[in-house]
């Protein structure tokens, strides 16, 4: 069986809503306005009290609803490992950048 | 299907407290986890244990595997043709076994009422002419879907998918609805594709930016000079500038990787230098001339002093 498909790109271009994020990710409105509020989610847009996301946020919400799910965090546990893991992404983007760079022979 | 040991999986004994199964699930998973470890085949190892973890927590599930006997990891096996019956609940008389994963056969559990069909994730690796150009994708999946009882079986699906020119190491996609079928009116679950570059032989990509290995003679470096460098939309010109050293990168603005709403990345030739390895003779008697007259120092800042 084939599927010809819609690919949605989860990039900066592209918005999601709150409501949107909470069908996707698999996390509760109240987790996801707490990770909101403790930094860990960086919200686009929150003209009139709706939050309105960057479709990168996608990938952060499921991972906090993965490691809540296996690991059992609360969600201030969540709010801590997400952020690590964002600095440890940015980390390994920079080397990444940095190596491109290097001479490759 | 091939039996799986859930307590060697854990580590725990047969007759485990549920408090011992699950202290042993926690200690593992934070150690496997493929969300933050970085230990050799972590997700492997995270999976087996938490499909052992997703039976042996729940005393129902439990029970239907302990019925099943205690065998050797991995060994060809069928479960009893009583045992969905005696395990199963409502609707297994007509029950088949086929096409069904050890791991699903404990899925019918709790299968009740409606539920979301499985997200998955596929890693995807495409050649930077690839994510120059667009492609699509012809994926082959097995992916776990619920029959009427509630049963997990792997059906066979190719997924065709048009990645658009633009996508660089690390970009994530969504295909909605795209993952495994929803029971009894839950939604479909989205299949989600992690896109990676595969290495090149010239380019080395970051973000939508191109590096280049720009080798050049040592006259090229000092005179300057025109040269034709590969881009992935074919050869252009280049003007190196007299006086340049290793290391200097050269920009060609907007020759690096398109960005998904226009625009592009740019392509930086890095350049280095290289001596000959075999000068002529003449090479030579010209390179000796040339050190003889040069009044060039190249390690001046070794002698400075309070710099």
């Amino acid at each position: 069986m084939t599927i010809e498909t819609e690919v949605l790109w989860l990039d900066e271009h592209r918005v999601v809503s709150l409501h949107e994020l909470v069908e996707i990710s698999g996390l509760r409105e109240a987790e996801l306005l707490e990770l909101v509020h403790s930094g860990a989610l960086p919200v686009r847009d929150a003209a009139g009290g709706t939050y309105s996301f960057s479709a990168r946020v996608v990938t952060v919400a499921r991972t906090a609803c993965r490691l809540r799910d296996d690991l059992d965090l609360d969600t201030r546990g969540l709010g801590v490992a997400l952020k690590l893991l964002e600095r440890v992404h940015d980390l390994e983007e920079e080397i990444a950048r940095l190596r491109a760079q290097l001479p490759g022979r | 299907m091939k039996y799986t040991d859930y307590y060697a999986a854990l580590g725990v004994e047969r007759g485990a407290s549920a408090d011992e199964i699950k202290k042993a699930y926690r200690r593992l998973a934070q150690k496997y986890h493929p969300d933050v470890s970085k230990e050799p085949e972590a997700e492997k190892k995270f999976q087996e244990v938490a499909e052992a973890y997703q039976t042996l927590k729940d005393p129902e599930k439990r029970a239907a595997y302990d019925a099943l006997g205690s065998r050797p990891q991995g060994e060809e096996f069928r479960p009893p043709p009583d045992w969905a019956r005696q395990h199963g609940g409502a609707g297994s008389e007509r029950f088949s076994f086929d096409d069904v994963d050890f791991g699903d056969l404990f899925s019918r559990f709790g299968a009740r009422e409606s539920m979301q069909g499985q997200n998955f994730e596929v890693p995807v690796e495409i050649s930077i002419e690839d994510a120059f150009r667009g492609t699509t994708l012809s994926l082959s999946l097995s992916m776990p879907e619920y029959d009427a009882n509630g049963q997990l079986r792997r059906v066979p699906h190719t997924v065709k998918a048009r990645i658009a020119a633009g996508a660089i190491d690390g970009q994530r996609l969504r295909l909605p609805g795209k993952g495994g079928k929803g029971f009894q009116g839950g939604r479909d679950g989205d299949l989600y594709l992690d896109i990676s570059l595969k290495p090149h032989r010239l380019y080395r990509a970051a973000g939508h930016d191109l590096y280049l290995d720009l080798p050049l003679s040592p006259s090229e470096a000092v005179l300057g000079a025109t040269l034709e460098v590969p881009t992935l939309a074919g050869p252009v010109s280049l003007k190196v500038p007299p006086g340049t050293s290793s290391g200097r990168k050269l920009r060609l603005s907007g020759r690096g990787l398109p960005k998904p709403r226009g625009g592009a990345g740019d392509l930086f030739a890095v350049a280095q230098i290289v001596a000959p390895a075999e000068p002529s003779e003449r090479e030579r008697e010209l390179y000796r001339e040339l050190a003889d007259n040069s009044s060039f120092e190249p390690r001046r800042h070794f002698r400075e002093e309070g710099t």
